[in-house]
């Protein structure tokens, strides 16, 4: 009985040991997968044809994804551009300004802001921005957009990386310590004057790491996008053109690309490069959040 | 007036601007998918499978995509808890404290966290072409199990990093193993947390379109088996949307509120089952 305990104690501890050790080898196994089936067209096209050429024609075997990094980049900036004033202020409200209950009221309605799915955003984009666009901007602006642009998935994609910044730049303002604000404060300086000069100075590294997980999310956000940018595979020239970002690329063409050669390995390699950019990003973001935490403790 | 004091104020201003505009931003999507979903709900659309022709405009509703979003979301859950269920108990019971290991998994799945759902989709295509399967509620519930795993791992770390040390030194005081420790005291304890932490995964899980556009396919039939083809909800929106007809267009908006209660039931239920079971929970 003692003996089949301890036993099964020493079972579990190997298997448990097992599972993290390869959970914690996922993110390897995914982008050496994905290399694996990337190599194909690595192999034929030199890597800057690939980056820097326009021509997207599959059939003929071209395979130029400038158009849509392009298109990626602008729905991006536009997204992080309105997402940035937005959530910085009301980070900063939430943290310094507001009153408990506030606090505890808007948490759980942010949370549902970060569970309503892609798709839902999407149908909103559709219904609501791509007309507004259409009827009101592009006219207002003198000129003609179909609605369906960067400008649509920069404000979708900009609603929904709201949360995780908010999130995690309340975090980063809490854990300034109070004691720093107190000695401003006993300065003479105002609230305002607190907020921009020490507590701001103190906590730039942690919102900047912040921007940057939101900026992550919106890069490789697909559902929404697909739905509201246009998907024209042009380089877009302002930002009520269409775009076509990368991961509707993705999304939109994997009915036909078994069927052409190396449009597969096209997609996949692309899948990659998401994966690596979206890596890059979120370690960088990651580590500094991590220091962040050690220098308060 | 102080011209500190007059920068404050523009300052406050524009912070409850901001404020208000996120919040009304929640709310203006929520009210326009229920009223633009309300008009074109109706019962066929939940009881009944597509029939012929559904997406000219005829007869049907999108049952198929309901319930093959259901059984993809319930099997990638409960593939996801086999996996980070021990992975979490191992970080927290078993392993060093502060040794290389914890450090790494924990960063791994931070990192995994923000790993794109179309990636998880290209990946578990990656993993389907290699064992040969074709478009499957298998592959997509793989494809979705790894995409929801990163999400419950942390939510799952979080509660049981909270059970206090002295609640297992008691338990080993005892002659507890740390098997027994870990699964009589521990998770019973931080049950309530483990119960949100899947009802988290579960909602994203269901709400995902770009992991499973690739991996589960879709068919107008429920799948009875692993190895079929299943529809989602995420995607039966998102043909519903892209046909050129007015009447299925329509649908596409029902079925974005059908979606929408789905999630809103769970996020409530969770919260619910937060206050219920921590009446429990030993201080």
């Amino acid at each position: 009985m003692q003996t089949k305990r301890l036993l099964k104690d020493r079972i579990a501890s190997k298997l448990m040991l097992l599972l993290t050790v390869s959970s914690g080898l996922i993110v390897f196994v995914m982008a050496f997968g994905l290399y694996q089936r990337s190599r194909p067209i690595l192999a034929i096209k030199p890597l800057s044809e690939l980056l820097f050429s326009t021509s997207w024609h599959p059939l003929r075997g071209e395979f130029g994804f400038f158009p849509f990094i392009m298109g990626t980049l602008w729905v991006t900036g536009v997204a992080v551009a309105i997402a940035i004033p937005l959530c910085l202020l009301t980070a900063i409200y939430l943290s310094e300004y507001a009153h408990r209950w506030v606090r505890e009221w808007t948490k759980p309605l942010i949370d549902l802001l970060a569970g309503i799915p892609s798709v839902v955003y999407g149908v909103w984009g559709v219904l609501i921005i791509v007309p507004l666009i259409k009827d009101y901007v592009a006219p207002f602006c003198g000129t003609f957009s179909s609605g369906y642009s960067v400008l649509a998935g920069g404000v979708v994609l900009a609603i929904m990386v709201f949360p995780i910044i908010i999130h995690v730049s309340v975090e980063v303002f809490r854990s300034v310590p109070y004691e720093v604000r107190e000695a401003s404060l006993a300065l003479g300086a105002t609230k305002w004057q607190t907020v921009k000069h020490v507590v701001m100075r103190k906590a730039l590294p942690g919102v900047i790491a912040a921007i940057v997980l939101g900026l992550s999310r919106a890069f490789g956000e697909t559902m929404a996008v697909l739905m509201v940018a246009g998907n024209v595979a042009k380089v877009p020239s302002s930002i009520l053109d269409p775009a076509y970002p990368l991961p509707a690329l993705i999304a939109n063409n994997y009915g036909e690309m078994l069927s052409v050669p190396l449009y597969d390995s096209a997609l996949l390699l692309s899948s990659l490069a998401l994966l690596l950019v979206v890596l890059f990003f979120n370690i960088i973001s990651r580590v500094i959040l991590i220091r962040v935490e050690r220098s308060i403790q | 007036m102080d011209r500190r004091k007059i920068e404050e104020n523009i300052f406050k201003g524009l912070m409850n601007a901001s404020m208000l505009i996120i919040l009304a931003s929640l709310v203006f999507i929520l009210v326009t998918i229920i009223v633009r979903g309300l008009p074109a709900m109706n019962l066929a659309m939940i009881t009944q499978t597509p029939k012929g022709g559904y997406y000219l405009g005829k007869e049907g509703g999108i049952l198929n995509a309901i319930v093959g979003s259901l059984y993809l979301a319930g099997g990638a859950t409960l593939l996801a808890i086999l996996i980070s269920l021990p992975v979490v108990l191992y970080l927290n019971i078993y392993s060093k404290k502060g040794s290389r290991l914890v450090a790494f998994t924990r960063f791994s799945f931070d990192v995994l966290w923000g790993v794109p759902s179309i990636v998880y989709g290209a990946f578990g295509f990656t993993i389907m072409l290699f064992f040969g399967l074709r478009a499957s509620l298998l592959g997509g519930i793989i494809a979705v199990a790894l995409l929801v795993l990163p999400i419950m791992s942390r939510a799952m770390d979080e509660v049981i990093r909270m059970v206090p040390q002295e609640l297992l030194e008691s338990s080993y005081a005892l002659g507890a193993t740390r098997l027994q420790t870990a699964f009589k005291v521990v998770t019973r304890q931080a049950l309530p947390g483990i119960l949100t932490a899947v009802l988290i995964a579960f909602g994203r899980g269901i709400g995902d379109a770009a992991s499973v556009i690739f991996t589960a396919g879709f068919t107008d039939y429920i799948p009875y088996s692993l190895l079929r083809p299943a529809a989602t909800l995420p995607l039966a929106i998102f043909f519903q949307l892209g046909t050129p007809f007015p009447e299925v267009q329509e649908r596409a908006y029902a079925s974005a509120l059908i979606l929408t209660v789905i999630i809103l039931i769970i996020s409530i239920v969770s919260r619910i089952l937060i206050t219920r079971f921590t009446k429990h929970i030993v201080k």
